[in-house]
């Protein structure tokens, strides 16, 4: 049997994803999808949904509560709050994209030593991870940022890697799992090297799963990430981004509600669209 | 039993040693001269003297390796350095705050267990609706940030309906707010590790042989069921205290309450350095005992666990 053949029988995990996403789609997934098909527009294009400048400032109607003309209301420079979410979604979305993407990279790296080199790197690999998990949550971003200093770029950086160790435990145990399976198992006996039974049959098999893990954790990094601006440690005002809007609207909390309500509640439906997506189609390849 | 202590204890050992290793190389990479940090940062224009005399008073003059040697012997005895911007010592600073973060954390710890627990065992038992609607919940609790939460309960309770203080006051009503703030989020993750053993545990051949044997739903659930759909939630819990710690540097800040989480905030914000360090040694500690209770808690609620007799 040849190696295609034997793949052909087995199914790549990717492959395996692709074929089973034309099925039927449940109301909740439907609205998640929606959702973040909404957020990834006002990502990209925000002038499409929102054509107003989110940093034009109009003192004569600040501190409106939302009515027609503005959606969610103005703030205490009269800009209107609206405008502003939307144009807030590039930003938070790209942060949350961007520490997902380090946290996955040092994830994948440092758990595909643990799970491949042997025994001596797998042992080190663990106590690494062991001594960053001591650190729990926003603690090994805080103490980035003390390094590094405030701003976007450590913010994004910061929560990489403190997602980083997760990721990493998390491929390992795939990995392991997946080597001792016997395709992998009759690949060797065919007498590939084992750099390709490493990159064509047990990394594809591993990394399919991360589509989950990564959707789940964008949600996740977003909601951290606007933590640090809430915080004053990542993005600034007067930018339009989620956790730093929200930041300013605490000042005026009992008499402008609307300034901290909408983009919170923008935090709130990425990572629930996110998290709900991400369980979509974990449940579509678990099913597979 | 006892050798697993001691292996585990063994193994918190390294671990703290690790992490006082990694935290002492950390601040090194920090730019700038440390003497000019204790001096008030680039801004303060201090005289080479005065410079001079910080290196001295500090150890900054001695070679890194002594002065890691140093680092540790300092901690081993308790002693945490100095405050940059407060001028006092660290360790009376961040044991004083340790009690008020402790009682916050484990308070949350708890309601969120209840709450998750109640939310599971009703969603598993009213049908295909109840299932859908207490999943839904989970998930959305599961995304709420602490800092909106706070936000919302502050509007709601403090400002609307004028129930509750705004800023965490002394006595018990000050931490009703903070308390819901951090057990929301934590039980809906945990509801959403519950539901899955404990579907798998009602259906289980153990669960028919207690109802053959004419035991009520209820008392399947509360105490064959449960026991499965603990587990998982349990050696999660080291895990749960952790994020807790973490969303009280939020909490505190939102509400004004005095702790840890505030203090290493401010120590962020200022760049004082032993102080971020100190909290988050002292964390690491109690993050790393934490797990150790839980790892033997789940021995003790799972028998499959022990190691044979």
């Amino acid at each position: 049997m040849s190696d295609l053949a034997v793949q052909a029988e087995l199914g790549l995990g990717a492959r395996r994803l692709a074929a089973r996403l034309p099925r039927r789609i449940g109301i909740a997934e439907g609205l998640a999808a929606a959702l973040a098909l909404f957020l990834v527009v006002a990502a990209l294009a925000p002038q499409l949904v929102a054509p107003g400048n989110p940093l034009a400032i109009d003192p004569l109607s600040a501190f409106q509560s939302p009515s027609a003309g503005h959606l969610f209301g103005t703030d205490e420079s009269g800009r209107d709050i609206y405008t502003r979410v939307i144009h807030g979604a590039g930003n938070s979305l790209l942060i949350g994209v961007l520490a997902t993407a380090i946290g996955l990279g040092f994830g994948v790296v440092l758990g595909t030593m643990a799970g491949m080199l042997g025994r001596v790197v797998d042992f080190s690999v663990n106590r690494v991870l062991e001594v960053l998990f001591a650190f729990p949550g926003l603690l090994l971003a805080l103490l980035v940022i003390v390094i590094y200093g405030p701003g976007v770029a450590t913010a994004t950086l910061a929560v990489g890697l403190s997602t980083a160790p997760g990721y990493a435990r998390i491929i390992r145990s795939q990995l392991v799992s997946v080597r001792s399976s016997p395709f992998v198992e009759a690949a060797t006996v065919q007498g590939l090297t084992p750099w390709r039974i490493l990159t064509r049959h047990i990394l594809p098999n591993t990394l399919a799963p991360l589509v989950v893990l990564a959707t789940l954790g964008i949600g996740q990094a977003i909601v951290w990430a606007t933590a640090l601006s809430y915080l004053g440690l990542g993005a600034q005002p007067p930018a339009a981004e989620w956790g730093a809007m929200l930041s300013a609207g605490r000042t005026y909390i009992t008499s402008a509600w609307w300034m901290s309500f909408f983009p919170g509640l923008f935090i709130v439906l990425t990572a629930v669209s996110a998290t709900a997506l991400g369980r979509a189609i974990e449940r579509r390849m678990r099913h597979a | 039993m006892l050798r697993l202590v001691a292996a585990r204890l063994g193994g918190a050992a390294f671990v703290l040693w690790a992490v006082a290793t990694l935290t002492f190389f950390a601040v090194r990479l920090i730019p700038g001269d440390p003497a000019e940090a204790i001096l008030g940062g680039p801004g303060s224009q201090a005289s080479a003297e005065a410079m001079a005399s910080v290196r001295a008073e500090y150890g900054l003059d001695q070679p890194l390796f002594v002065q890691y040697l140093a680092q540790l012997g300092r901690l081993a005895t308790g002693d945490l350095g100095r405050s940059y911007a407060l001028k006092m010592d660290v360790a009376p600073l961040v044991f004083g705050q340790l009690g008020g973060t402790l009682v916050l954390a484990g308070l949350s710890l708890a309601l969120a267990w209840v709450i998750a627990l109640v939310l599971a065992t009703w969603s598993t038992r009213g049908g295909r609706l109840a299932a859908r609607v207490g999943s839904g919940l989970e998930i959305v609790a599961a995304s709420l940030p602490h800092f909106w939460l706070a936000t919302a309960l502050i509007v709601l309770f403090s400002i609307w309906l004028g129930v509750l203080p705004p800023i965490s006051t002394v006595g018990p009503a000050g931490l009703v707010l903070p308390v819901l703030t951090l057990a929301m989020p934590l039980a809906g993750f945990l509801g959403q590790i519950m539901r899955e053993p404990l579907l798998a545990a009602l259906e289980s051949p153990f669960v028919l042989s207690a109802r053959a044997r004419g035991e009520g739903p209820r008392g399947i659930r509360w105490t064959h069921a449960i026991r499965h759909a603990a587990l998982p939630a349990i050696s999660l819990s080291g895990w749960a205290f952790g994020s807790l710690i973490s969303g009280a540097v939020v909490v505190e800040t939102v509400f004004a309450r005095p702790g840890l989480g505030r203090t290493l905030l401010n120590a962020v914000t200022v760049r004082d350095v032993p102080v971020v360090v100190g909290v988050v040694l002292v964390v690491a500690v109690a993050y790393i005992l934490m797990t150790l209770a839980t790892d033997l808690a789940s021995r003790i609620a799972d028998p499959r666990l022990r190691p044979a007799p």
